[in-house]
């Protein structure tokens, strides 16, 4: 018997498993005073993934490992922005780490996973393997959380994450067995498939039944309201590198699951109409409740967790519009969210020196006097946030909104808007204290080279993708169009 | 009935009281027990579907290794039970309810015409010679490959994050170096005194002497 298959478009996943092998094993013969070898060889096996991601990318969708793995646009573009936000977070996690006697080389090892976990996901044409995907990062982001072990507050986030994403993955599983059940197939063309035909037709109860599952296991991991409790106190309770982390590269994967799952597999009218309801109901509540309790916080940590959960929202309302463009507008949208979301934690970051953490507002009061330069770059991802316009989360705002007016929400697109401008205050109360109160901490700020140019860079593309939506608008568009 | 669904709905029976038990039983120890009996059971209707691979491995692996593995570590935990139970009254009546809708709507579902007998008439008999195991084997190292091996990238990661969560040097700990005691020589333990002997009447005269 023969068994071929093409493996080069799985050859990003089998570089990043094979670097993380050796990593883990290169790291035992590594000093702890020469760790930053370790660090070195993390980033060199993350610029070799997006190289091999870049060369072998592909427009056509190629399927391989019998049809449980697919390589087309969308996932070759996801891919190279998540490998390079993981760049992005070690970069700005360095300092933190070596601070902190965290730099070690598991910290390396978890994380790559972990990317791998979301590679995974973002290629996955089967059911079976989004899961597994799933599972891997999952797994690695619960021990992220609790690698500080000494840490009260960080064993409890792990706990909480922990129990809370085995009930999620739980549901998640039980709809995918229902849409089993229904259809008879775990993969998620020939689901499609199956649907379009119709001959699934009398089993409708039981698809609907899984669908509302994956849609509660999907919710959980973007953290949605009402399964958004998990995030706000991991964020906080986690460390800060690890809070980058887990707040903004997974929610790349997320996106892939909803094209995957609700747009590809389960995309025939009928159930659009059913998950367009649930996701309304979601994306209305987080936008709702992110904003309004995000006013009353004053850990930096625990707003930016609230503020996240009212972006979900948002990314949500775009992909409930069900069309192209409004999956394309929730794309752009997300991979916004990810670019702010690496700055205001990476800003965190910035702050925070040995038994020093930053995460309250307070410890951003006259940042504008301490160092103008990183105040400017902070207003920037700020305004971003609220989506003021020269800056690119007004463009994300308003091509979310362009693509639900189209769609004929016009009473949904009003409530985001209200609850958006609601949620301008937090953000702008950050600025105020940036720019109009005296400082009370006076420590220098004197980060590293790499930090300092890649936070300018963080700051400046908040502009120019805002001067200049057009390029990153496209290339979400068109790896939208090409993979549906 | 048949004999057969006879088996079927005794070894189901059990399975479902044993899994009852093992989330309501008081004793940790007991729990765990039960956990056992449950795979036990489930490794019966396995028998009965003809995965006579899966129902072995079950046994062997989880009845036998894991679950052993567990008690001991249930055994060495000490967990206080009075205090997990802390509030389980007042949780309940919220709880319980939206776990009995929950219940009921998924009996809806999974009790109407869509999972009935009709919906799935039994296989074709198998032909002679066929190998269960064989067949599990063949799927698994072709069709279902990928999966496969990100299961033990995922068991990877689980002995990784062990690892890295409970291997830490607390102050507490005590430890022996392994290369030192190798080294030691005789010298480093046992110190020679040379003493006077001591003769049993001098004994009496020094008690003497002290009193």
């Amino acid at each position: 018997m023969e068994f071929i298959l093409p493996l080069w478009p799985a050859y990003p996943e089998l570089f990043l498993l094979l670097a993380v092998s050796v990593i883990l094993i290169g790291d035992l013969f590594v000093r702890d005073e020469n760790r930053i070898v370790t660090y070195g060889l993390t980033q060199a096996a993350l610029v070799g993934c997006i190289f091999i991601t870049w060369m072998w990318a592909t427009r056509e969708p190629v399927y391989t490992f019998s049809g449980m793995f697919v390589d087309d646009l969308m996932s070759d573009v996801l891919k190279l922005l998540v490998l390079l936000s993981v760049m992005l977070v070690l970069a700005y996690s360095r300092p933190y780490l070596a601070a902190r006697g965290m730099f070690r080389g598991e910290f390396f090892a978890l994380i790559l996973f972990a990317t791998l976990g979301m590679m995974i996901m973002i290629s996955a044409n089967h059911l079976l393997v989004l899961y597994l995907g799933l599972e891997l990062m999952m797994l690695s982001l619960y021990s992220l959380v609790a690698l500080q072990r000494d840490s009260a507050t960080a064993t409890e986030a792990a706990m909480k994450y922990f129990v809370l994403g085995a009930l999620a993955s739980g549901m998640l599983l039980y709809g995918m067995s229902m849409i089993y059940g229904a259809t008879g197939t775990l993969e998620i063309t020939e689901l499609a498939q199956l649907i379009a035909e119709g001959s699934v037709s009398d089993l409708n109860a039981v698809l609907v039944f899984g669908l509302v599952f994956v849609v509660a296991g999907i919710g959980f991991e973007l953290g949605v309201v009402p399964f958004h409790m998990w995030v706000p106190d991991v964020y906080q309770g986690s460390p800060n590198p690890v809070a980058l982390f887990v707040s903004s590269v997974p929610k790349l994967a997320g996106f892939a699951i909803i094209v995957r799952l609700l747009a590809q597999g389960l995309g025939a009218e009928q159930l659009v109409a059913e998950w367009q309801q649930m996701l309304l109901v979601m994306a209305v509540l987080s936008i709702v409740i992110g904003n309004v309790t995000a006013i009353v916080q004053t850990n930096l940590k625990r707003m930016l967790a609230y503020s996240t959960i009212a972006h979900m929202g948002f990314v949500l309302l775009g992909v409930l519009a069900g069309d192209e463009n409004g999956l394309s507008a929730a794309m752009f949208y997300m991979v916004v969210y990810v670019l702010m979301n690496l700055g205001a934690f990476g800003m965190i970051l910035l702050l925070s020196r040995s038994g020093f953490e930053a995460d309250n507002l307070e410890d951003f009061r006259g940042l504008n006097q301490r160092s103008p330069w990183y105040a400017f770059m902070m207003l920037l991802i700020m305004f971003s946030m609220v989506g003021i316009p020269p800056t690119v989360g007004f463009y994300a705002k308003l091509a979310v909104l362009q693509a639900l007016l189209n769609a004929g929400f016009l009473p949904v697109a009003v409530v985001a808007v209200v609850f958006s401008v609601v949620g301008a205050f937090y953000y702008l109360r950050l600025v105020k204290l940036m720019y109009f109160d005296a400082p009370e901490d006076t420590a220098p700020i004197a980060p590293g080279a790499d930090v300092k140019v890649l936070m300018s860079l963080n700051g400046g593309a908040m502009l120019f993708f805002g001067i200049m939506p057009q390029p990153l608008m496209a290339l979400c568009l068109y790896s939208i169009q090409a993979s549906l | 009935m048949t004999f057969q669904t006879f088996i079927f709905y005794f070894f189901a029976g059990v399975l479902v009281a044993s899994a009852i038990c093992v989330i309501t039983a008081r004793n940790p120890v007991h729990a765990a027990l039960f956990l056992v009996l449950a795979f036990f059971t489930s490794a019966g209707i396995w028998i009965q579907l003809q995965a006579e691979f899966l129902a072995i491995a079950l046994v062997l692996v989880y009845v036998g290794a894991v679950m052993v593995l567990f008690l001991f570590v249930v055994m060495m935990l000490d967990i206080n039970i009075a205090r997990m139970r802390a509030g389980f009254w007042s949780y309940l009546p919220v709880g319980g309810a939206v776990a009995a809708l929950l219940v009921l709507e998924m009996g809806f579902i999974v009790t109407g015409n869509y999972f009935g007998a009709e919906g799935a008439p039994a296989p074709d008999a198998l032909p002679p010679g066929y190998s269960n195991t064989k067949e599990l084997g063949r799927l698994l190292y072709t069709e279902y490959v990928y999966p496969f091996e990100i299961a033990a990238v995922i068991l990877l990661v689980a002995i990784v994050a062990a690892i890295a969560l409970t291997l830490r040097r607390r102050k507490t700990t005590r430890g022996m170096d392994v290369g030192e005691q190798v080294k030691v020589r005789r010298e480093d333990r046992v110190r020679i005194v040379s003493m006077q002997p001591v003769r049993a009447g001098d004994e009496d005269a020094q008690k003497r002497g002290e009193a």
